[in-house]
């Protein structure tokens, strides 16, 4: 048992908290949330130049084979400086879908570029229900020149990997919503039908250049701060070899990427009400009325016990989740678990940040309000209470 | 970071919790009998001290040289855990309060007269702290002792003596000297229970078992039984709870509640179909087990910090505030899904699991005043956590 960060995780959370605070202060991230992709090409080269796009990658892909515990260091203080980019979506789920799914050539090309940052990769699976669930997944993927006579969802996947068999591309149809970093992106990965239906039999993988002339993308203005586009595929052409992953059956896939990108939201989310806690308290004992600071009411030092409680378990919740990953272990269960805590948590952390700070952070330019916008947005995102929980019934076996 | 039990932890968890599968009957009525606070349930606990004491199972955090078995930390918790899974108690106040106390602080024929016997399950003690003036401001407490010749003099009166009226002893505060600062004049005593002058008065709780008010009317106590220094008594109270932080971890019996709440819920039907079958059923149960293995990492986290030697300071008011809380939850939650069933105590048929539901439904109503109330713990986070000022 040790519930220490190790030296180097150390290092790098100093580095990092640093290192935001200087480069990506809370007046620069508003500015940033203004502009319609939401990604600062500046700051991304220098994240790259640390070395930080290839944390979790394998060396021989020019990353630091770092453990997903790293990563939470490192989320957790992006988390902290509630900074707007792409590394959720290019670093954490995109390089580990193709980590896991991706073949030789597939990671070859992008991985290396991900780790230096001369590509950004996102993940497009919403849709018109954006509910995470497959039957959410529409967009049609069908092979472009079907033989004479030949029903497309009939053909063997074999027949389409064939040695050297030159096949038919793809043509991609449809209209991905809430795609993060969506117009940042150089690549997607797209969840598409590759046959008719639903449910989670069908749903297949696609690599996709993002600058295709079919492709159109539009920002979708999140109050929560974070690079969300509509994205839509129009007769887009794609060649077989952009198939990740095996062919009808993408949805394990979707699902490990939700429960990474669940797990790598609670560790930003942490850090997000940490910061609103000390932001919070650092202004309970500032602020006088009555002849007194506010933090010496016991109304204040309540609701800021209460806070911390929120604080204190969500990261344990986390960081338990986080280690089970790291250890190898089934951690579905204690993933939904944290998410479920945290979607409320920050919350309820932000809300009453608010209420402490009163007028003063009701004010638009008041950097408060960057973590009540974010906790809002991190609820829901990659699922929110109820659906998480709905996860942890089943998981219980109940 | 590394959340993983020592092979050596996961042994004596495995070897504690076979041998209590084994000695405590299994079924939630005889279970019921081991409540801690019921008269039964107090006779349970002393005849299962013994066999504690068979396996050298007693005294686990106590140092070797007083009969203890110097266990590291996270294995205090496991075995607070384990044994309050299964209704033992695992913090008696003799052990968690007296003995860690007298070998700190108690003259050396203290150490030599209590601490063996403590060490063997032989005596029992209860706590004479809370007056009816003084509950939460505990420094303003009046019952007094005067020297006269070789004895203090007590007078005076406490509430909620849990235990008082089968006690061997009482671990008693009083006041010493009247004419200083509230904190610094209060002394402890360690008064025999057949002294002349006291008298137990019987409080019956929403629970329903048996606390007490005492009555203390010239009880001479000799010199000898004043705890360690005259007027010290108030820091050999708070230092107590340094030394001492099995008493922190007796929540496994949460777990059991949340484990019989799940079996209930799978095997009770209603509207043709399991309990847990039922959305708004699964999305409480769900929600529950969150908060079950939040309080579990606040357990592992305080525990963890003894074996470093940090003292847990606004950790383990967390912990105590967040449990007992959550304690609240669960029972509700319990009742609320037991509905009718739920409103049926022991002993009466048809009641859900037996009356467990509706037995801890009245029980978690103590805890979050009992031993230090959540809006005091909620000070301590505050101001020694985050150093609001006061």
């Amino acid at each position: 048992m040790n519930l220490d960060w190790s030296e180097s995780q150390e290092l790098l959370r100093k580095t990092a908290r640093d290192f935001f605070a200087r480069e990506s202060p809370p007046a620069k991230v508003k500015q940033l949330e203004k502009t319609p992709a939401r990604q600062d090409p500046d700051l991304w080269r220098k994240i790259a130049s640390l070395g930080w796009l290839g944390l979790p990658f394998p060396e021989k892909y020019g990353g630091a084979n770092g453990s997903f515990l790293d990563l939470v260091a490192l989320l957790e203080e992006m988390g902290r400086a509630a900074i707007v980019s792409p590394f959720l979506s290019s670093v954490v789920l995109s390089g580990d879908l193709l980590l896991k799914a991706g073949s030789d050539a597939q990671k070859e090309r992008l991985l290396p570029a991900i780790a230096n940052g001369s590509a950004i990769v996102a993940v497009a699976l919403c849709e018109s229900d954006a509910s995470y669930a497959p039957d959410d997944v529409q967009l049609t993927a069908n092979l472009s020149s079907p033989l004479e006579g030949e029903e497309l969802s009939k053909r063997e996947p074999s027949a389409l990997r064939g040695e050297g068999a030159s096949v038919p591309p793809w043509r991609l149809s449809g209209t991905k919503l809430f795609v993060l970093d969506g117009l940042s992106a150089d690549h997607f990965i797209v969840a598409a039908r590759t046959k008719p239906g639903k449910g989670p039999a069908g749903i297949s993988l696609f690599v996709v250049d993002a600058t295709s002339p079919s492709i159109t993308r539009a920002p979708l203005a999140s109050f929560g701060g974070e690079a969300q586009a509509e994205v839509r595929f129009d007769n887009v052409i794609v060649p077989d070899d952009a198939l990740l992953g095996p062919l009808h059956k993408g949805w394990p896939l979707v699902r490990a990427y939700l429960r990474r990108g669940a797990l790598a939201m609670c560790a930003q989310m942490v850090g997000g009400a940490q910061q609103a806690l000390d932001m919070t308290v650092a202004y309970a004992k500032q602020r006088i009325q009555f002849g007194r600071p506010i933090g010496s009411f016991q109304a204040i030092q309540h609701k800021c016990a209460d806070m911390a409680t929120d604080v204190d378990t969500a990261r344990y919740l986390t960081y338990y989740a986080a280690w089970k990953q790291d250890a190898k272990q089934q951690n579905a269960l204690e993933i939904s678990q944290a998410k479920a805590w945290l979607s409320d948590a920050y919350r309820r952390v932000a809300r009453e940040a608010q209420q402490i700070h009163a007028g003063i952070a009701y004010v638009d330019d008041h950097d408060l309000q960057l973590y009540f916008r974010r906790a809002k947005a991190g609820e829901v995102l990659f699922g929110d209470a109820d659906f998480h929980l709905r996860e942890v019934a089943s998981l219980l076996k109940l | 970071m590394d959340f993983a039990y020592s092979k050596q932890e996961r042994r004596f968890q495995k070897e504690l919790h076979d041998f209590l599968t084994k000695e405590v009957p299994t079924d939630i009525k005889s279970r019921m009998l081991g409540q801690i606070e019921s008269e039964s349930g107090q006779a349970f606990q002393r005849d299962f001290i013994k066999k504690l004491i068979e396996k050298k199972w007693m005294a686990v955090s106590w140092p070797k040289e007083y009969g203890g078995q110097a266990k590291p930390a996270i294995e205090q918790l496991l075995y607070a855990w384990e044994l309050s899974y299964f209704h033992v108690s695992p913090g008696q106040t003799g052990m968690s309060v007296v003995g860690p106390t007298l070998i700190h602080f108690g003259t050396e024929e203290q150490k030599q007269t209590f601490l063996p016997m403590i060490a063997r399950g032989e005596v029992t003690f209860c706590l004479g702290y809370t007056e009816p003036n003084a509950g939460s401001d505990l420094a303003s407490l009046q019952t007094r002792a005067d020297r006269d010749g070789d004895d203090w003099v007590i007078n005076g009166q406490k509430i909620f003596t849990s235990g008082a009226d089968r006690s061997d002893y009482c671990w008693l505060a009083a006041r010493t000297d009247q004419s200083v600062p509230k904190h610094k004049g209060i002394s402890m005593f360690l008064v025999d229970m057949k002294t002349p002058g006291i008298s137990v008065q019987p409080l019956i709780t929403l629970a329903g078992y048996r606390t007490n008010i005492t009555y203390w009317d010239n009880v001479r106590v000799p010199a000898s039984r004043l705890v360690g220094e005259v007027n010290r008594g108030w820091y050999y109270a708070a230092a107590a709870l340094d030394f001492e932080r099995i008493a922190l971890f007796p929540w496994g019996r949460l777990e059991y509640e949340f484990d019989e709440l799940v079996r209930y819920c799978k095997g009770t039907m209603r509207g043709g179909k399991p309990l847990s079958k039922h959305p708004e059923v699964r999305k409480r149960v769900a929600a529950l087990s969150i908060e079950m293995s939040a309080m579990k990492l606040l357990a592992v986290r305080a525990a963890w910090m003894i074996g470093r030697n940090r003292i847990p300071n606004y950790e383990a008011s967390m912990l105590k505030m967040f449990a007992t809380e959550f304690q609240q939850r669960l029972s509700n939650a319990g009742m609320q899904i037991a509905g009718l069933f739920g409103l049926l105590p022991d002993g009466a048929p048809h009641a859900a699991l037996d009356g467990l539901i509706n037995y801890r439904y009245r029980y978690a109503v103590m805890p979050t005043f009992g031993g230090g109330s959540s809006e005091l713990m909620r000070n301590i986070i505050a101001q020694r956590g985050l150093g609001l000022p006061r």
